[in-house]
């Protein structure tokens, strides 16, 4: 009892060691000079009841987990629906479902709203990219923003030296980024666990940091502006069209309208990710699918049995740069514009916290994961200052709840028939 | 008489101080059971290791129908039709038994990127003969009820059995087996011992092997070799290192 009570005095401290400099201290400015400021009595108020409720908590720990196996009988979902869910035949109809529906509620969708589900695509096709890398092959890769910046500049420096349009530069983009991969893999890869993830941090940043000092190129830190958004068939969404070019809705006789804009781009960013949704449910279907699996439970057996460890390994990471490039050019066409700072280390985290949160390998769960961690900061856009508070809490009631995700799938397996 | 396939000659490999296998040589005959016995940390499983490419031997040269094979990366030996089984089952146990066996037939199968996205005819074809050819050696151990099962759910001797159909899935000339027979009880050596039998008669496989079932050792192999702390100790038929003396107290220590 002693040592519960102690414990529990130090977490009650510890509560307000953590919470009083974080929420209690303010810097304001008065005059020239920078003063703290003490915290209101409203802010002691909740951090002192907190810090109660968590003396409380620790002094009587046994207790709160008796009472918590004796009131929850089982996992939060039962293991049939969980079972059920991870089939890779549900999935995919819940995928279909999810298609038919992202296809028509655009149409009527606010333009706010279509905007934000583009950026949400635009991490799905990130997700799916890396879950290649991670999910499939299980290589940690914490670089992987640095595929998607090579993308992104491999289509603005094209659009804005060359003048190519957008469907030309998609595929080089891609092509590049894949590329990068290979090149960057090819060292790298010897490496495992650890390693590995260090490495290919680096080279995140090296990336990004030499396009932020090749001025003379990539204009540094300011980066390429007015980079054309892309065209149906040449017909473009502005509302006057370049020389020689026809604009959509004067070639339909519509008037003009600067929803149809955001609409088409969102439906460009769910062709790439229903592409990408494709090609990684044939991969996984491939011998090169089984073969990264099976690198991943045994590389020695691998080895033993003739498989190349290192083309298997390079494979994956060629391919996840791949889809990185085509991600970042069509990031580089929305935003139209691309500077170094989009880039940075914090992107490759959301991306990796994605396949994470969505459950390792599952598509699924990519896309919902997406969804959550891009509209849980939009909605809560009131509580910007303590976001990442919330994504620290989300991360660590996953790890409690569902450590293997929130939507893991089984991989589909060849049967035998008899 | 038949070829020779595989030729050792002064193999050795130093770890830092310690010399683990010192000047070793073997020569195996096509389609013999060939087999290598010694005491416990005598270096056979090194042996193993510097033959498959896990080991760069530090001194000797490996030949493989003539060609020189010592210093090659695993994967690539194991392409020239060296295959090999480890001490301790190494299968890949959240996949099926079949799936298994399909892995091991990577290297045969059509693994281009845009046949197999877009499911040409000829990527079909490949799939259904791989499909066929694990089907064929499941039946021939045993194994064809347990075809869809987790691997890792399989019984030991299951387990044992599977690794050797892995194998064969990639259509070697020697199949190397470290200790096939640990932990199996004897009626499951009595059949690994025919399915040996069978590989070597209808499959034209060269089984090299590292047991310590003196039983199967003696009733199965064409040639032993017997290796003692690194260094060969003798080698001939079975009647021969049965009688032999030296072998006799390597084994059993001073009379």
């Amino acid at each position: 009892m002693t040592r519960n009570l102690k414990q529990a005095l130090f977490s009650a401290l510890l509560v307000w060691a953590v919470a009083y400099p974080v929420l209690g201290l303010k810097l304001s400015i008065a005059g020239i000079s920078l003063v703290v400021e003490g915290a209101s009595p409203t802010t002691l108020a909740i951090i002192a009841g907190c810090s109660v409720l968590m003396f409380l908590r620790v002094l009587f720990d046994n207790q709160w987990n008796n009472l918590m196996r004796s009131g929850q009988r089982g996992p939060l979902v039962s293991p049939k629906v969980s079972h059920f869910m991870t089939l890779p035949k549900t999935q995919r109809w819940v995928i279909m479902g999810l298609i038919v529906v992202a296809l028509v509620w655009p149409f009527f969708g606010s333009r706010g709203a279509v905007d934000i589900a583009t950026l949400i695509l635009i991490y799905v096709l990130l997700g799916l990219g890396l879950n290649i890398v991670v999910g499939l092959a299980g290589l940690l890769d914490l670089g992987y923003v640095g595929f998607y910046a090579v993308g992104a500049y491999s289509y603005a420096l094209l659009s804005h030296y060359y003048g190519l349009s957008f469907w030309i530069c998609l595929p080089i983009a891609g092509l590049m980024a894949a590329t990068f991969g290979f090149l960057l893999g090819f060292p790298v890869l010897r490496l495992r666990g650890d390693y590995l993830a260090i490495v290919t941090l680096g080279f995140g940043e090296i990336i990004r940091l030499f396009l932020r000092n090749l001025t003379g190129l990539t204009g540094g830190p300011n980066g390429i502006s007015n980079i054309p958004k892309p065209t149906l068939f040449g017909l473009s969404f502005d509302r006057t069209a370049a020389e020689g070019m026809q604009t959509f809705h004067e070639f339909f006789g519509l008037t003009y309208n600067p929803v149809s804009k955001v609409v088409f781009l969102y439906l460009v960013a769910l062709l790439l990710a229903l592409f990408a949704l494709f090609v990684i449910n044939r991969l996984l279907r491939m011998p090169i699918g089984r073969a990264w699996e099976a690198l991943r439970e045994d590389e020695i057996a691998c080895r033993a049995l003739g498989l190349n460890p290192t083309v298997i390994k390079l494979s994956a990471f060629t391919l996840g740069a791949c889809f990185a490039g085509f991600a970042g050019s069509f990031f580089a066409a929305r935003q139209g514009l691309v500077t170094p700072e989009s880039f940075t280390f914090i992107e490759s985290a959301t991306i990796l916290a994605i396949v994470v949160l969505g459950g390792m390998g599952s598509q699924l769960g990519v896309v919902l994961a997406a969804v959550v961690m891009i509209l849980l900061p939009e909605l809560m856009r009131d509580f910007s200052e303590y976001r990442m508070l919330m994504f620290g809490a989300l991360m660590v009631l996953m790890m409690i709840w569902r450590p293997q995700g929130l939507l893991p799938m089984q991989r589909p397996h060849m049967e035998l028939r008899k | 008489m038949s070829r020779e396939i595989l030729k050792v000659n002064g193999l050795s490999m130093r770890f830092g101080g310690l010399l683990a296998v010192n000047n070793v040589a073997l020569s195996v005959k096509e389609k013999q059971v060939v087999s290598m016995i010694g005491p416990n940390g005598a270096g056979k499983t090194t042996v193993f290791n510097c033959l498959t490419g896990f080991y760069k031997p530090t001194a000797g040269s490996i030949q493989l129908n003539g060609e020189a094979i010592e210093g090659l990366p695993g994967h690539k030996i194991a392409g020239k039709g060296v295959v090999r089984t480890f001490q301790n089952v190494r299968l890949f146990k959240e996949m099926t038994a079949v799936e298994n066996l399909l892995i091991a037939q990577h290297r045969h199968l059509n693994t281009n990127f845009l046949s197999g996205l877009f499911k040409t005819p000829a990527f079909r074809r490949s799939e259904r003969e791989a499909m066929e050819f694990a089907e064929f050696w499941l039946e021939k151990v045993n194994l064809k009820e347990f075809a869809n099962r987790p691997a890792g759910t399989l019984a030991y001797g299951q387990q044992r059995r599977l690794e050797i159909a892995r194998c064969m899935m990639t259509r070697p000339r020697i199949l190397m087996l470290d200790e096939p027979a640990a932990g199996l009880n004897p009626r499951e050596t009595e059949d690994l011992k025919a399915l040996i039998g069978t590989l070597r008669e209808e499959h034209d496989v060269t089984v090299l092997l590292i047991e310590h079932d003196m039983k199967l050792v003696m009733s199965i192999s064409d040639h032993i070799f017997v290796i003692n702390q690194g260094t060969p100790l003798a080698n001939g038929t079975p009647e021969q290192i049965r009688d032999n003396p030296e072998v006799i107290k390597a084994y059993l220590g001073e009379a």
